[in-house]
Order: structure tokens, then C-alpha cells, then sequence
């Protein structure tokens, strides 16, 4: 019964006991919006009467100057990058995201392992066994997928903080200048979370309207939740893809 | 699927050693370096939880006490794939010898002392090949901790296991998780058809059984140069 709740093996040694609060997870490729919108769900929520937390990619406080550095230094490739984010991954999981969850609050993850599967399997890694690494995860309550095309990306990256060169995949060498490689890698990965929208069952959400109406849309689904959860009902799981495509109007193309 | 049960396609040997602290395995490993060296091959050495990738993570997540059995296992995972690329791959395409001071193994049998499911530490090193030799030094608690006693005043933390919590007392604690260590090596040591040395005996006698062994993988392997 315990091992349901993880996505592979989980924690053996870890005894998790009931988890009241509820796990929310905002995916979507860089630049797509989605720091913005936990910052204007957290203090809603917070209204609400909700304790909140947020965590974050690579935030995790063992090992975000590790990764910067190595970021720095260019010395990883796509085996150490996907364990050094699986080390972030595990150690958020464990000191933030299942205390947090043991309170009764409520997480915003900013980011989960669906994130580490896309760039992983881009970067060139076998996807089985990048997988592998995140069977100790807790499977979410609700993931929210901000779905964009990288035509509507472009010109967003462009006029907000530029293209980045991770972000832009220059350590794939995709492309003979930034914005070429900016469009190849972007394409690649947004196709790969596409594709894990259909396998997991994320609720995908246009991230093409604009930023107040996205968020009336997350508040709708984060709100059916809670009260689902309110309800004693345990997690629900998750709604087939084309139910959220429906009642959201337009779930991208 | 994992590259660890089958022979790796490469042109160099891969030697690694296994073992519990006090099990005198890196003394037999540095004797092996040095004999090699003299008969004139180029050896490369590599030694767990030693790439500086991880270094700074690794010392701040063990002196807070900061680190779980998965992170502790993730960050030694970490070093190896980095050590994996820079250390052991190019040398063994290379058609030279890699003499590697504990390997995967280590990991199966710590990291699941410590709780971590065994199946999933197996994935997690999967990227590993598998050696051409790889010997487990069987030692009993009590003289691997008369060896260490014998250097230092006590076990260090993460070495007895303090992060358990088995027992506030380090040299107690130290025979209680080694000695679940040395359990799993056991079943590893089978798995993975680890080649056992009596770690009890005299260093020297010791050190011949392990050369006929390195003899018998490195046939085929020319010396680079003759030592002078």
C-alpha cells in the first residue's frame, strides 16, 4: 500500500505515516510562466486558509552551489547532470516536500522528476534508466503542465531575460548560433513533455492566454483538489487527458 | 539492463577491490600498483568518493548530519559517474589498466545497510561495466576494528554508521552496521561473483594469491616499457 504512493521503490527505510497535505506540481518547459503563476497561487491559497511551501529545481540547500559550479565549470555530462539532479530531487523530497506534506500543507513543486526525464532524455541519456533514478518519488496529487509551442516561446524569452545558454541547449552543440540552438532544444524538449502529458495524465493548461486567465484556470483545478481531498476522498487520480482539455477550452495544439 | 553482468568490450582490465574498512584491501591494492608499475605497464588508480565534483556537498552534507540513505547514496553515485568518465572509461578504451580502490559493490552494500532498496542502488550503477577482476577482502568485525582502533582513536561517523542511530557509542555502532555490511557483501560477493580473499592472513600471502589472480586477467596485455 505504501509503495503505491511512490513512483518506483520509494523509501524502504522512511516511515511516511498519513500524508495530509497535498502535493502540486506546475511543469513546463523554461520560460513558459510558471514562477509567476506559484507566486500569485501561494498567497491565494494562503487566503484561502492553506499553509503553503514552495520547492524548487536544483534549490535544494546540499547541493545547488554543486550544480551552479559544475553548471560554471562545463565538466558534466549527461550521466552526472541526471544524478545531480536526482541528488536535488531526493534531497528536497526528504527535507521539505514529505515534512511539509506530514503538516498538512499544501506543496508547490516548481518543477518535479518529469522535468529531469525530458532534459535527460534530450541530452541523450537511456531513458529506463534516468527513470530509474527518481523510483524513490512520491507520485504527486495533481501536475499542471503549462503547455506552450516554441513559436509562442520565442518572442516570451525574447522580451523577458533572454536566451540563456542552458536553456538554449548550447551544451548540445544543436545549433550554429544561441537562437538556432534556443529553437532546436526548446523543440526537442517541448515534444518530449508533450509526451509525458499523455503518459502521466498531466492537466495541460494553454500557456498561451494570458497570465491572469492561466491562473484562474490553476486555481479551478487546485480548488476541485482540495475539496476532493477535504472530502475525505484520497488523492484523485488523475483525469484522462482529453477531460481537462475540454473543460480548460483549449489545451494547445 | 545492466552492463554488470557481462564482460565489458574494451581493450584494458579493470581490477577492483572490495571490502569493509580494516580489511587491508588498499594496502593489497597499493602493492598490486606498485608491482605492475615495475613489470612496466601504465596503471590507472581511482579511489571511491574522491571526484572534487562532489567534495563540497559531500563534506557539508556529513558534518550537519544533512544527508538521508538516498542522498548519501545519490552523492556517491554522483562521484562515481564522474569518476566513471574521467578516470576509468578513457584509460580502459585506452587498453590500459584501471585499479579501482572499491567499486559499485560498495555501494550495494552500504547504501542498502543503510535502507535503500537494493534493486533500485542496482539501476541507480548500472552505467557501470563490469570488472575483469574483482576481489572482496572477507574480514571479521573484530579484527577489521582492532585495525582501525589501531591507527585512530575511533571510527569515523558515517564509517560506524552514527547516522543510523544504532547506538550512541561509536565502536559499538561501527559493529553493529558494518556488521549488516559485511551480511550483504556476503550475498554480493555471490551475485557478482566477487573472487573472496582470506583478508585475515599475512600481508604477503595475501599479496601472492592476489598476483596470480592479476596475472591470470592481464594475459594478452603487453607492458607499455620496462622499468629500469
Amino acid at each position: 500500500m505504501e509503495k503505491s504512493r511512490f513512483y518506483g521503490r520509494g523509501l524502504p527505510y522512511k516511515k511516511l505515516g498519513r500524508l495530509k497535505g497535498s502535493l502540486i506540481v506546475i511543469e513546463g518547459t523554461d520560460g513558459v510562466g510558471r514562477s509567476t503563476q506559484i507566486e500569485q497561487l501561494k498567497p491565494w491559497l494562503e487566503v484561502e486558509g492553506y499553509g503553503v511551501v514552495s520547492t524548487g529545481w536544483t534549490r535544494s540547500p546540499l547541493l545547488y552551489e554543486t550544480i551552479n559550479e559544475a553548471k560554471a565549470g562545463h565538466e558534466l555530462n549527461v550521466t552526472t547532470f541526471s544524478l545531480l539532479y536526482a541528488a536535488d530531487f531526493a534531497d528536497r523530497l526528504e527535507n521539505e516536500i514529505i515534512p511539509a506534506l506530514q503538516a498538512g500543507l499544501v506543496v508547490l513543486a516548481d518543477r518535479y522528476m518529469y522535468t529531469a526525464f525530458a532534459r535527460n532524455t534530450v541530452m541523450g541519456a537511456d531513458p529506463a534508466w534516468s527513470r530509474s533514478l527518481f523510483g524513490l518519488a512520491l507520485v504527486p496529487d495533481l501536475v499542471l503542465y503549462l503547455r506552450i509551442d516554441v513559436n509562442a516561446l520565442i518572442p516570451r524569452v525574447l522580451g523577458g531575460k533572454g536566451m540563456e545558454y542552458w536553456e538554449s541547449g548550447m551544451h548540445l552543440a544543436l545549433g550554429s548560433d544561441m537562437f538556432d540552438s534556443f529553437r532546436n532544444y526548446q523543440t526537442r524538449l517541448i515534444r518530449e513533455y508533450n509526451a509525458l502529458a499523455r503518459e502521466f495524465q498531466f492537466t495541460t493548461i494553454d500557456a498561451r492566454l494570458p497570465i491572469p486567465e492561466i491562473q484562474e484556470q490553476l486555481r479551478g483545478h487546485v480548488r476541485r483538489l482540495l475539496r476532493a481531498r477535504k472530502n475525505g476522498a484520497r488523492a484523485k487520480p488523475p483525469e484522462p487527458e482529453s477531460k481537462p482539455a475540454e473543460k480548460t477550452r483549449s489545451s494547445g495544439t | 539492463m545492466s552492463r554488470l553482468h557481462e564482460p565489458h568490450p574494451y581493450p584494458g582490465k579493470l581490477i577492483v577491490v572490495e571490502g569493509i574498512d580494516g580489511s587491508g584491501k588498499s594496502t593489497q591494492l597499493s602493492l598490486i600498483h606498485r608491482w605492475l608499475e615495475s613489470e612496466g605497464y601504465r596503471v590507472f588508480f581511482t579511489e571511491w568518493n574522491s571526484s572534487p565534483l562532489v567534495r563540497r556537498a559531500m563534506r557539508r552534507g556529513k558534518k550537519k548530519d544533512l544527508l538521508t540513505p538516498s542522498t548519501f547514496s545519490l552523492l556517491h553515485a554522483v562521484d562515481f559517474a564522474d569518476r566513471l568518465t574521467y578516470r576509468i572509461m578513457p584509460p580502459l578504451k585506452g587498453g590500459m589498466i584501471v585499479l579501482a580502490d572499491r567499486y559499485v559493490y560498495t555501494a550495494f552494500a552500504r547504501d542498502v545497510a543503510r535502507g535503500v532498496d537494493p534493486q533500485w542502488v542496482r539501476e541507480v550503477y548500472s552505467i557501470a561495466p563490469r570488472p575483469d577482476l574483482a576481489l572482496y577482502f572477507r574480514v571479521p568485525i573484530d579484527v577489521s576494528l582492532e585495525r582501525i582502533l589501531s591507527g585512530r582513536q575511533k571510527p569515523k561517523y558515517h564509517e560506524a554508521g552514527m547516522d543510523l542511530g544504532l547506538s550512541k557509542d561509536p565502536v559499538e555502532s561501527y559493529r553493529l552496521f558494518q556488521g549488516r555490511v559485511l551480511e550483504i557483501y556476503e550475498s554480493v560477493a555471490k551475485e557478482f561473483d566477487l573472487k573472496v580473499i582470506d583478508a585475515t592472513g599475512e600481508i604477503d600471502e595475501q599479496q601472492r594469491v592476489v598476483r596470480r589472480m592479476v596475472q591470470r586477467v592481464l594475459r594478452g596485455i603487453e607492458p607499455v616499457a620496462k622499468a629500469v
